[in-house]
């Protein structure tokens, strides 16, 4: 199949401004999606609010467009009642990391297998450019006009502490390397994680001055490096990019399977 | 055959007529005075092959109950008032997107955290109007355990039928009485399965067009037709839109398909209400107090009934007008500051006859609290 | 194994917002933007068909179509497989 034949059509062009990097998301996903030879019958995404939740929207898979944060508590029912299907829930920064962070970390304790995309962008672009927990001290945005005084938190770092089974970074510049580790999320029969810095040039981008939105891209180039690098030894500012952690780890719903099985033989 | 009694809790009864109902799915979070539900739940579950999920607080669970149900499932979540408060968006999102689930919903005091051990009606207008936005919603109760039994199951034939979230509004005394149920036989009371869509794969099926009957007949996910389930306002197919027409018509079909049928939902008991000078109305566990009041008055000679109302919502005016259009007064028996009373008034000819009989201490409001009105009705003083 | 051939760079100029990635990227610069904003290839003829500008862009708005150019050995060789 195309990489078209994936996607409704008819939605086209989408609402996304021009340059943004969920865009290139949809793109590398879609691709992913097409190399591993999926059936759309067997995919089912579920979002939640904000540009990234819009990603449903245009595939042509089961696609549940749910509550700003809810997206991991809506697929963790859709996939415990039939685990045989895919769920892939792609959120953006705010939407899994602020309003969502409780379903995310509690997800990634139990190990259920999915794959959590997060489309870090690091700001909320549906609503016009507010800090996210993501933006980091120092920056702007139209609710830190006088810097923002927020910390960020290190997602895959988050997420390995709380139990995800696979967790991976990338950028929308590393669009092969995308694909690649959505591929290994999407095999992966436990919690998957994959951060994709995201270009917001309309509002973080504007706010923070860091030009188009190639501009942004070669700062994604620049900025990060793969997992133990020597670059990373010398400057310990780099983003590390790569995959994490890759590990078995029982999976939540063959352990409820084996529950089951016990509660009906009595035990 | 001998039948099957059992002498539980009024939590485990709703478990029991759950499963009867063909519950396999169920999410939850602990909170007095509900908790009981989800702990025989862990047990009973998986022992039917379902499954049981805690999760990390009310709001997942009522979101993985709609996913659950989404892949043709009959699911259920259980709370009491804080939790049912942060059900509300998720609520709202089933009603929205016509998904079928059933919210129980074992009142405690309020407001706030409130007395999680007390007895309290309180939340009769935040199961109508908790959610945000013009909407409809079915919300039943019941005062004993073979009526919890029996109403339980009719959530879950209501939730199929009209595709929506339906509310069991218990209270804390029915929650945790203990009483004797007699199980119904498989097969006694009839079920609702859900309704298949009959469209075969590769032609256009339309998941929110209703039929002419008003009914919806669904799709799995993971089944051949991909569609798509959205908050928003949504076309027939389940994309967003923000055409007037489309807006206008999804609204008017998501109330009135429980609006048009208001006598088809209402479920009521009554009680000598023929010849009743007095009636009491009353629900939930206050029933209770007013049926013995009303059958030790009667067994005095005086004209009084009893009509418990087992569904507030879609709240049975005309059924309530025409029960009281002959009585003199009516003593409306609740635990809150008002609440039902508030639609009894719209509903009857002469709202000037209505009194409260409530009590909002945390106690049982027991007979002679409602005794206490109708010596003041009649007169005599306490 | 053949050579990977340029065809043809299919541009659709009703999904592409002219955000300009494929033409920063390009190694060979062989995209630009016209008068409206919409990416073309400008000098086709240089394309190594790495297809980053396809990959890379947001609006799926580009497709490298490609063709192997196969020399007559391994022409002969299939045909002897069959």
């Amino acid at each position: 199949m195309a990489v078209k034949d994936y996607i409704r059509q008819r939605f086209f062009p989408h609402i996304w401004c021009p340059g943004c990097g969920h865009g290139i998301v949809l793109n590398a996903l879609l691709r992913a999606i097409d190399q591993l030879g999926m059936s759309k019958n067997e995919i089912v995404m579920v979002s939640g609010i904000g540009c990234s939740s819009r990603i449903s929207g245009y595939v042509d898979f089961h696609t549940l467009h749910t509550l700003h944060g809810r997206a991991l508590a809506f697929a963790t029912g859709v996939k415990m009642s039939m685990p045989e299907l895919n769920v892939i829930v792609p959120m953006g920064d705010g939407d899994a990391l602020a309003i969502g962070g409780n379903h995310f970390i509690h997800a990634a304790r139990r190990n259920i297998a999915m794959t959590a995309i997060i489309m870090n962008n690091r700001i909320y672009g549906m609503t016009g450019g507010q800090y996210s927990p993501l933006s980091g001290y120092g920056t702007r945005a139209t609710t830190a006009p006088y810097l923002n005084i927020d910390h960020d938190f290190d997602i895959a770092e988050m997420a390995m502490a709380a139990g995800a089974s696979f967790v991976a970074r990338t950028t929308t510049y590393h669009v092969r390397q995308m694909a690649d580790i959505l591929k290994e999320a999407i095999l992966h029969e436990g919690f998957s994680v994959v951060e994709i810095l995201s270009q917001c040039p309309t509002y973080f981008g504007r706010k923070n001055k860091m030009g188009s939105a190639a501009d942004m891209m070669e700062m994604f180039k620049k900025n990060t490096t793969p997992i133990g690098s020597e670059a990373k030894k010398e400057n310990p500012d780099l983003i590390e990019r790569g995959i994490f952690v890759q590990k078995d780890v029982p999976e939540y719903c063959s352990e409820y399977d084996k529950l089951i099985e016990n509660a009906m033989k009595g035990q | 055959m001998s039948k099957n009694v059992k002498f539980i809790q009024g939590n485990e009864v709703c478990v029991e007529a759950a499963l009867y109902a063909g519950l396999d799915f169920f999410a939850g979070y602990p909170i007095t005075p509900s908790t009981e539900i989800a702990e025989h739940m862990s047990l009973r579950l998986p022992q039917t092959g379902g499954k049981f999920l805690q999760m990390e607080d009310e709001i997942a669970s009522i979101c993985a109950i709609v996913g659950a149900s989404l892949t043709g499932h009959k699911v259920m979540t259980a709370t009491s008032g804080p939790g049912f408060s942060l059900m509300q968006e998720g609520l709202g999102y089933a009603i929205m997107t016509e998904i079928p689930c059933v919210i129980v919903n074992v009142q405690r005091g309020g407001p706030s955290t409130g007395l999680p051990t007390g007895p309290s009606q309180g939340d009769v207008y935040q199961a109508r109007w908790g959610v945000h936005g013009d909407h409809a919603i079915i919300a039943l109760t019941a005062s004993n355990h073979q009526d919890i039994f029996s109403i339980t199951v009719d959530a879950f034939n209501m939730a199929e039928t009209y595709r929506t979230p339906v509310i069991l509004l218990f209270d804390e005394v029915v929650g945790h009485m203990r009483e004797r149920l007699v199980v119904p036989e498989p097969e006694e009371i009839p079920l609702v399965e859900r309704l298949r869509t009959s469209v075969k794969a590769g032609v256009d099926y339309h998941p929110y067009l209703p039929r002419e009957d008003g009914r919806l007949p669904m799709s799995d996910f993971g089944g051949v037709h991909r569609y798509n389930v959205t908050g928003l306002f949504h076309d027939m197919w389940g994309f967003p839109s923000n055409n007037s027409g489309v807006t206008h018509g999804l609204l008017r079909h998501l109330v009135d398909k429980i609006k048009n049928n208001v006598e088809v939902i209402t479920r009521f008991k009554e009680y000598y209400l023929e010849d009743a000078e007095c009636i009491l109305i009353s629900y939930g566990s206050s029933a209770r107090s007013a049926l013995h009041v009303m059958e030790n008055r009667r067994s005095r000679g005086d004209r009084i009934g009893l009509l418990e109302l087992q569904s507030l919502w879609p709240f049975p005016y005309e059924l309530v007008r025409k029960k009281c259009a002959n009585a003199k007064h009516i003593v409306v028996v609740e635990m809150n500051m008002g609440q039902v009373i508030r639609a009894v008034k719209r509903a009857v000819d002469h709202p000037d006859r209505v009194v409260l009989a409530n009590r909002i201490d945390g106690f049982f409001i027991n007979p002679t609290d409602i005794k206490n009105i109708l010596r003041l009705i009649q007169g005599k003083g306490v | 194994m053949g050579k990977v051939k340029l065809k043809e760079h299919i541009i659709n100029r009703e999904w592409c917002k002219g955000c300009g990635i494929c033409v920063h990227f390009c190694p060979k610069n062989v995209l630009e933007l016209d008068e409206t904003d919409k990416g073309v290839a400008v000098r086709p003829e240089d394309c190594i068909c790495c297809k980053l500008c396809e990959l890379r862009c947001p609006d799926l708005a580009i497709e490298v179509l490609t063709e192997t150019e196969t020399s007559a050995l391994v022409k002969s060789e299939e045909a002897a497989e069959v």
